[in-house]
């Protein structure tokens, strides 16, 4: 591996710059002529607009265009598109309502935007935002899913009856019905998936410049995938044609799903600048802004059963799914809670039989996509929490009922779509166990006792799918785009090297990884290596970084195209050193010929490419490669872990005690990166299962709109982790990588309430684990006794 | 932020002559509560006159057990002040939860009492060390100062000088932080001042805003133990509710740490 090669604990290049305030994002990015933009948002959760009166607004200082969405579709402006199409079991497509980027008629959460204000500074835009007069007229609003689909409920969206925009299902319903027929033993439970907003550090924001020289677009953006945004801002929105946009994201601070999607106000300032004819429109979210803007998280709601054998062998399972979708339906909400939540929930387990049902929901609420897990946390705290309810009323041990069942050979292929290709689930659990000594736990539970504390121990064995994907088979479920990734990589005379990836990076450290695979195949230190990301008229096309697929499938593109390049240099050294092509042998920055002393530098075999004097007879010069590589699977990071807590009875308080996460995440490129990973998936995981909560009133407020109630981890709420890495290498990409971004946040909460249900002695305990919650649920268990 | 105008006091005379000029003015200490309320344009004060600069504002004095604390001495200076660790460390280590570090370096005591937050740490405290808040005009009692949620007894253009109160002979400040602002969601500070008399005051608990447990008061007048406290009723009606806690665990955090208070006076 080398000192900075695959597998070496390489430090992250790029933290010299965020470290010292140097990081450049999009607010940092000025132009001359910028204005700033202020959005009227609707105070309501469901309105009609009748009236907006600009008059007083327009008048203020500074102001230089108000505009509103009837103006912005009578600029033909298009409405938001859902990239994933989800058909009904009925086979009927989904039901989506319109969702303009500025209402038109209707506005339909806390935070919909009805106008925008440009002014020359921002307070002046702030100003005029109040001033701005909107008459509505307030409509009854709902925000559960369960009174949504009520007769009695408002009607969001006319196409959506009952507000029920789809009701699918995945799996066999007859033979899991019968399978539930036959079953010794039944276990049946109803889950609760909290609702989560995703609070990246940095706001979204965007900067938006029109050169009407050229009649051409620059968006700096806060994105995770910035040739996406392009592709969908001119194709759906019309924005401008593709040629005529250059969307660059810079350094993004953070993202965790909530930057993928394209989002009203960066379509409104782009258009907005040019109809105010000015060279720019800067806005920047606030935190405020941010709460009731970004895509929420999760918010299902499940009943869920299963069924086991007189061997305790899961026979079926049987899910019934409500899943919040908010007031319209963003970019991949669709696909969240079908096909990245119903395809996992046969867990790491043989389960035969497997029948799903999910209905999305319209509620007046923030819309719901992806959120670091996307689907797959939902699924795997249900199958979870399952299990382990399931080995307390079946009186065995959890780790030993997960045994029983644990897929043992692969490849293997579950009743909902995925087919698991490598893995070894035993074996990541055996190390769970052993480094939380799990075996001494009632010892522990006893010492607690004795202080009058309640002390549990709970374990999660998840799997995930990440990688996304073949772009075949998403496409035959219905997404829009194809999920490949490319790469360029382009060897400088000297011999230095820029990597052009259509991966982006918002902190995971690509400059540091992606590099390391450079230096690990020709030697070279990682000064002389270039990541380059994040801007459509540099990178060729990629479609970003989401799902933890920056490893697995855009690291793969970048061998595919280090191939390329290797082959190219071997030709030429052969040439150059009278050898043959199967002798040379790269390493260290030198080309030799294997078994002798002839051998020349790296980087004059680079300036012999472009010189040209003295190539094979035919080879063009230059050396330079690109590659686009699409993924034969998904791949399947797995793993287990343990959480032991203790409960303080008097208040509900929760400690964790300890927390060991072992994981497969197939070959791993940087241990350390790897581990800060799953350190923040873990303490997001953790803020889910304990702490994070969006909460909305009955008319539509979201009361857990600030840091004063919407509780995020900080660093004294989680333990020292305990972490370490087995590995089977996934067969469907040249590295073996599996993905290691959500690993965490899947995995981690059902750990915590499995451990805070074993510490108070029953499951009737939904996320978060609160103080209240835990107290609630405690006092409430004593009640019924 | 809505356009201000900000000047310093020189003295005590220059800032209520100030207040009196200023359209709709508004004093500032540390800025901590008032500053994030204007960012949000929640309050719009058209002047800010800084209280922190006028001569001995954040002095803190200590003679043998008598404490006189400046209006603008930050929670950062009370929490490690020697003297007053010596005669009332439940007082310092009050001030040292108070918040993070950037708070307490800016935060005053002054503002935390004037502004009366229903879930601030320091009127608690107040009210069972018997303080005495000393503003521009008099002086008054804490359990005449403090008169609801987010209300006192300070008159138009009044403002808080020092509080001043005798070192109990011990004490101990209990807090169960809401989990998401670290405010004080059940806060109890218990003061022996010897001779029979105990006082409790309960803090980010009540619809009435800050109170004294008077029952809790007398039962631990003649027995000054966790037990003395058990059969003590806290009224659920009387408790403030939200999303972090109902009123009958709110009412049970008052409880659990009144006794966490008690236990810890007594160490
Ligand atoms: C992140 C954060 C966490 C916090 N956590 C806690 C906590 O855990 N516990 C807690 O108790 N507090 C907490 N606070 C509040 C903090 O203690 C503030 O210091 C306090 O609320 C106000 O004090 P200040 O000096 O900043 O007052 P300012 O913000 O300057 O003023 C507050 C109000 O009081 C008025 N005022 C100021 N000084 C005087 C005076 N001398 N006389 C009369 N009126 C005056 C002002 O006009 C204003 O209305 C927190 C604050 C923040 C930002």
């Amino acid at each position: 591996m080398g000192l900075e090669g695959i597998g070496a604990r390489v430090l992250r290049k790029e933290d010299k710059r965020f470290l010292t305030g140097a990081g450049r994002y999009t607010d940092d990015h000025k132009v001359a002529g910028m204005h700033y933009a202020a959005f009227v948002r609707s105070p309501h959760a469901h309105a009609k607009i009748k009236k907006i009166n600009i008059k007083a607004a327009s008048a203020m200082p500074g102001v230089a265009g108000i505009f509103n969405g009837k103006e912005l579709t009578g600029d033909g402006i298009g409405n938001i598109i859902c990239g994933w199409m989800v058909h009904s079991k009925d086979g009927s497509p989904m039901n989506m309502g319109a969702w303009s980027a500025l209402a038109t008629e209707y506005v339909r959460y806390v935070g919909d935007a009805v106008a925008i204000v440009i002014a020359e500074t921002l307070e002046q835009a702030r100003a005029a935002a109040e001033a701005v007069d909107v008459d509505y007229k307030v409509l009854k609003a709902v925000v559960s899913v369960s009174d949504a689909i009520g007769d009695k409920a408002p009607q969001i969206h006319p196409e959506a009856k009952n507000n029920i925009i789809y009701d699918w299902e995945i799996g066999d319903e007859a033979a899991t019905d019968a399978a539930f027929a036959n079953a010794a033993n039944i276990v049946e439970m109803d889950v609760r998936n909290n609702r989560l907003a995703p609070n990246p550090m940095e706001p979204r924001s965007a900067l938006a410049q029109y050169d009407a020289a050229e009649d051409h677009f620059t968006l700096h953006t806060t994105s995770q995938n910035p040739h996406v945004a392009r592709l969908v801002l001119s194709a759906f929105y019309q924005v401008a044609p593709e040629n005529k946009l250059r969307v660059i994201a810079p350094d993004v601070g953070g993202g965790f799903g909530a930057k993928i999607f394209i989002y009203p106000e960066e379509i409104v300032c782009l258009w907005a600048a040019k109809k105010a004819r000015v060279a720019a429109v800067k806005w920047t979210a606030d935190r405020s802004e941010a709460f009731v803007t970004d895509a929420h998280g999760r918010d299902h709601v499940s009943t869920a059963k299963m069924a086991f054998d007189a061997n305790n062998r899961i026979t079926g399972f049987k899910v019934d799914t409500l899943a919040n979708l908010g007031a319209y339906m963003s970019l991949f909400s669709s696909s969240v809670p079908t096909y990245l939540y119903a395809t996992l929930l046969s867990g790491q387990y043989n389960i035969p039989n497997i029948h799903a049902n999910v209905r999305a929901i319209y509620t007046n609420t923030v819309p719901v996509d992806a959120y670091r897990g996307a689907g797959r946390p939902e699924a795997s705290y249900l199958i979870e929490r399952m299990l382990t309810a399931s080995a307390r009323q079946l009186g065995v041990d959890p780790a030993e009922l997960r045994r029983t069942n644990f897929v043992q050979e692969f490849p293997h292929q579950t009743p909902v779509i995925m087919c698991y290709d490598a893995g070894d689930f035993g074996v990541s659990l055996d190390a769970a166990m052993a480094a939380s000594d799990y075996a001494n736990f009632e010892k522990r539970r006893k010492k607690s006792e004795k202080n009058g504390m309640l002390r549990g121990i709970g374990m999660s064995c998840y799997i995930e799918a990440c990688g996304i994907a073949p772009s075949a088979a998403v496409g035959s479920l219905g997404a829009g785009v194809g999920l490949w990734e490319s790469a360029e990589v382009r060897v400088n005379p000297v011999g230095t090297v820029e990597v052009l990836t259509g991966s982006h990076s918002h902190g995971q450290g690509h400059e540091t990884t992606f590099a390391q695979l450079i230096t690990d195949r020709f030697g070279l230190p990682k000064e002389n290596i270039q990541i380059v990301h994040g801007d459509t008229d540099k990178v060729q096309f990629g479609m970003g970084t989401y799902g933890s697929r920056s490893g697995a499938v855009g690291m793969s593109a970048i061998e595919k195209a280090l191939d390329k390049v290797e082959t190219k240099a071997k030709k030429i050294a052969a040439h150059m050193l009278e050898a043959s092509e199967g002798d040379i042998e790269i390493k260290d920055g030198e080309v030799m010929v294997k078994g002798t002393d002839k051998k020349l530098l790296w980087h004059e075999i680079c300036l012999g490419a472009y010189t040209a004097h003295n190539l094979p007879e035919g080879m063009e010069p230059g050396l330079k490669e690109g590659a686009f590589y699409d993924p034969a699977n998904f791949t399947f990071p797995a793993g287990c872990y343990i959480c032991e807590v203790e409960v303080d009875p008097q208040t509900g308080t929760t400690k964790i005690e300890q927390f060991v996460a072992a994981d497969d995440f197939g070959k791993i490129i940087n241990p350390m990166i790897v581990e800060g990973q799953v350190h923040g998936g873990l303490t997001q995981g953790i803020g889910q299962a304990m702490m994070e909560n969006a909460v909305y009133d009955d008319d539509g407020q979201l009361l857990s709109a600030s840091y004063m109630d919407y509780c995020m981890p900080r660093a004294d709420d989680v333990p020292s982790f305990q972490v370490s890495a087995t590995e089977t290498l996934s067969p469907s990409n040249p590295l073996g990588i599996k993905g290691c971004g959500e690993a965490g946040a899947i995995g981690a909460p059902p750990a915590v309430i499995n451990a805070i249900t074993d510490a108070i002695g029953h499951e009737n305990l939904t996320m978060p684990a609160s103080p209240q919650n835990v107290w609630t649920a405690l006092n409430m268990a004593e009640a019924a006794e | 932020m809505y356009e201000t105008s900000y000047s310093r006091a020189k003295d005590a005379a220059d800032a209520a002559k100030q207040m009196k000029a200023a359209d709709d003015g508004a004093y500032l200490s540390g800025g901590m509560t008032l500053l994030p309320t204007m960012k949000q344009r929640l309050a719009a004060p058209s002047d800010l006159i800084d209280l922190t600069h006028i001569k001995d504002m954040d002095a803190i004095n200590v003679t043998r057990k008598d404490v006189t604390i400046g209006a603008a001495a930050t929670h950062g200076s009370v929490a490690t002040h020697a003297k007053l660790m010596k005669v009332c460390p439940s007082l310092c280590a009050l001030a040292s939860h108070i918040g993070d570090p950037h708070v307490r370096n800016r935060g005053t005591i002054g503002g935390s009492i004037a502004n009366n937050d229903p879930a601030a740490d320091y009127p608690s405290a107040m009210l069972a060390l018997d303080a005495t808040i000393v503003t521009n005009k008099r002086k008054v009692k804490a359990d005449r100062f403090f008169t609801g949620m987010f209300e006192t007894s300070l008159k138009e253009g009044e403002f808080v000088k020092a509080v001043t109160f005798t070192a109990p002979k011990r004490g101990a400040y209990a807090k169960f932080p809401n989990p998401a602002s670290r405010y004080a969601m059940a806060g109890v500070y218990v003061a022996d001042h010897g001779k029979g008399a105990v006082r409790v005051g309960v803090t980010g608990a009540s619809q009435g805003g800050v109170y004294r447990a008077k029952d809790m008061e007398k039962a631990l007048a003649n027995d000054f133990s966790a037990d003395a406290i058990a059969d003590c009723k806290v009224d659920t009606d009387d408790m403030l509710e939200d999303i972090h806690a109902t009123a009958p665990y709110r009412a049970n955090l008052v409880k659990v740490m009144a006794k966490k208070a008690v236990n810890k006076a007594a160490e």
